[in-house]
């Protein structure tokens, strides 16, 4: 498996843009982790955690329907059926158990819509720890059903005002915070980006997603699938489902949010027309403009809806062993409607990008083969978002969109 | 002038020297060009003149709005070599900028465009010198200052490496935090001062909080230079009249000024 170097570049990408006062804490962090890897104690309580608590491992599931329709053997990893929705759970959960392990009493996090904020949160309850969670202003007004989550099972939600109140900022709050409290505070990071470890270290807990799906596939099919797709916000899904095929004969592609379309600029899609930069501790592909200020991004999909990507993927894009393209709004939702018709599930909708992704890529592989989709995780978040897209919510409505 | 010039005159005087921070474009560009040479006139031995980002993780809302107002008003990243060739000659011009706007500009020709306007040395607050590569080689071949921070959670190690990364002086963030007035006083910088003395016979600059003279004049005891910017942005922040925010300036300058000479 593909090891960034000791400063966390994976070729002239990742590494520590950081204010030297966090550099001690990523070097803390750092070893603990490495040293919680090769810890077998670690890894058995982590998994009994993920099986006991997390629901996991979770089924892989061969969707016919959808499968006769795509021409090719669409298998899906059902992490939308994970304790909290989805497959974060994973990745806070195993910060969560290296928070303990390094003594540290207190998280933070960062979180868009709030889906991160929630899985934070849960995993703070669990383990008993403090936890605060820095979410965009607008976010907080647009999202209020995750606030309450959020606050029920004990969290503080603070509401960030600078910039453009979303999640960049809440993440760059989330910083700000954590140099002055590092003693105590593990920032529990939503996803595969930051500055190193935190990209691997997020990689590393959510690889159990394609461990997982290798495993069940070769059980079950007996074969590797010829492709895996998966959509690609920050990355942690998508880097969960590939890193157990990348030594593999199989093609991994990432789906982006097109947003309105590329052409629009109205797209959170970092890798496709974004350029190199640094953005929150990592060189990576960002969203920016002439003079290298972050652009704001633009998804139907709260959890896509970042202006960079974590630096593994770019690194996977620049060398050609991923390939990640673009899915706009529509195409997502149209596939999020053809999975519910086609199959009785109901994804989220950063999952439905994979599904759209998965379908157009269908026709490129040769009959018969085997795409395993990362259904990264449910939809009962999005129904606020079907409802005004498709204009539901009125009985007479028969689904014609908008 | 080079920013060992100034430290030369500071300790001829058996001083620490004054470090006045203000982002390029705010309050506008041209009062921006306007205040800097206020803080000249007033006593400020260095300037530092900050690049507004749109992701300033390390600032705190001081700076963070200041820099929101200059990015709102389309503040461009070469606009900021306008400022510091308007102001150059008098005293050392500094750049403090986030990595990201330096890389995108080109490492070497941000470089050669700085030094060309006039410029002293870059102060880089999200780049260490491990990442550095590009930047190390850059500001040889255009002579010009680096000045990469420590802080209270560096190791000796991480000292040692840092400050021989540094040319000009070394940049001391002496509390675990963003940058913003504070009322209390560090207990954490004089050790850190300490510390890094034990590893570079250049000058540590301290950043605390700094907002009146008699704080300016506390850092001074064990400080080479003292740099103020929350304190200075915010003689802009709660007036939309400029001019009295220009008087306000003056006052503080001068006030702080008198603190690092006594």
């Amino acid at each position: 498996m593909p090891q960034p170097d000791v400063f966390g570049h994976w070729g002239e990408f990742g590494g520590r843009f950081v204010p030297e006062a966090l550099i001690a804490a990523l070097e803390e962090l750092d070893i603990a982790h490495a040293k919680a890897l090769e810890d077998p104690g670690f890894q058995a309580e982590f998994d009994r955690l993920l099986r006991e608590y997390g629901n996991l491992p979770s089924p892989l599931y061969r969707a016919d329907r959808l499968s006769e329709e795509a021409g090719v053997e669409i298998w899906l990893k059902r992490e939308d059926l994970n304790h909290t929705g989805a497959h974060k759970i994973r990745n806070v959960l195993g910060q969560a158990l290296l928070t303990k392990r390094m003594g540290k009493t207190r998280v933070i996090a960062e979180t868009g819509a709030g889906q991160h904020g929630v899985a934070a949160a849960t995993a703070a309850a669990y383990f008993g720890f403090d936890c605060t969670v820095y979410m965009g202003e607008e976010d907080t007004r647009r999202q209020a059903l995750n606030v309450a989550r959020m606050q029920l099972l004990g969290a503080e939600v603070v509401p960030v005002t600078t910039g453009s109140r979303t999640l960049k900022d809440a993440m760059n709050e989330a910083l700000r915070e954590w140099v002055a409290t590092v003693d105590n505070t593990h920032y529990l990071i939503g996803s595969v980006g930051g500055p190193h470890p935190f990209p691997r270290l997020v990689r590393d807990y959510c690889r159990g997603i394609g461990d997982e799906a290798r495993a069940q596939l070769l059980e079950r099919a007996g074969r590797l699938p010829a492709a895996v797709a998966a959509c690609v916000g920050g990355g942690s899904n998508a880097m969960g489902a590939f890193t157990a095929f990348l030594d593999d004969d199989v093609k991994l592609y990432g789906f982006e949010a097109g947003g309105e379309g590329l052409d629009t600029g109205r797209t959170a899609a970092a890798i496709n027309s974004g350029g190199i930069g640094v953005l929150h501790g990592a060189r990576t592909y960002v969203l920016q403009d002439e003079d290298g200020q972050t652009k704001e991004s633009h998804s139907i999909s709260a959890g896509l809806d970042y202006p960079a990507v974590g630096p593994e993927h770019a690194h996977l894009a620049a060398t050609g062993r991923a390939v990640y393209e673009a899915v706009t709004d529509a195409e997502a939702m149209d596939a999020l409607e053809k999975l519910a018709r086609t199959e009785g599930i109901i994804c989220a909708i950063e999952s439905a990008h994979a599904v759209a992704g998965a379908l157009r890529i269908a026709p490129s592989l040769d009959p018969g083969s085997i795409v395993l989709v990362n259904l990264s995780g449910r939809g009962d978040k999005d129904m606020g978002t079907v409802v005004d897209y498709f204009g539901f919510g009125d009985a007479d409505n028969k689904g014609d969109q908008q | 002038m080079r920013t060992a010039e100034a430290f030369a005159k500071t300790k001829a005087e058996g001083r620490a020297a004054l470090v006045g921070y203000l982002p390029a474009g705010f309050p506008t560009l041209a009062d921006s060009i306007k205040a800097i040479d206020i803080m000249i006139d007033h006593g400020a031995d260095i300037i530092e003149v900050g690049l507004p980002y749109s992701d300033p993780v390390m600032d705190g809302p001081a700076i963070q709005r200041a820099a929101d107002r200059a990015l709102a008003a389309g503040f461009r990243t070469r606009q900021a070599f306008e400022v510091v060739e308007a102001v150059a000659g008098r005293v050392p011009i500094l750049i403090m900028t986030y990595w990201n706007l330096v890389e995108r500009y080109g490492v070497d020709v941000f470089a050669r465009d700085f030094a060309a306007a006039g410029g002293a040395g870059l102060i880089t607050p999200d780049l260490i010198p491990d990442e550095a590569e590009e930047w190390l080689t850059a500001s040889d071949a255009h002579d010009l200052d680096r000045i990469f921070l420590v802080a209270p959670s560096s190791t000796e190690e991480r000292i040692a490496a840092t400050v021989r990364a540094c040319r000009g002086f070394v940049y001391a963030q002496s509390v675990m935090g963003v940058t913003g007035a504070r009322a209390a006083t560090s207990t954490a910088a004089p050790a850190l001062v300490e510390r890094t003395r034990a590893h570079t016979d250049l000058p540590i600059g301290v950043g605390l909080g700094v907002r009146d003279g008699d704080q300016a004049a506390e850092v001074a005891s064990y400080g080479d230079a003292v740099i103020v910017g929350s304190a200075i942005v915010g003689c802009y922040l709660e007036t939309d009249d400029i001019p009295s925010g220009h008087q306000r300036l003056a006052d503080l300058t001068a006030d702080l000024a008198a603190g690092v000479r006594r």
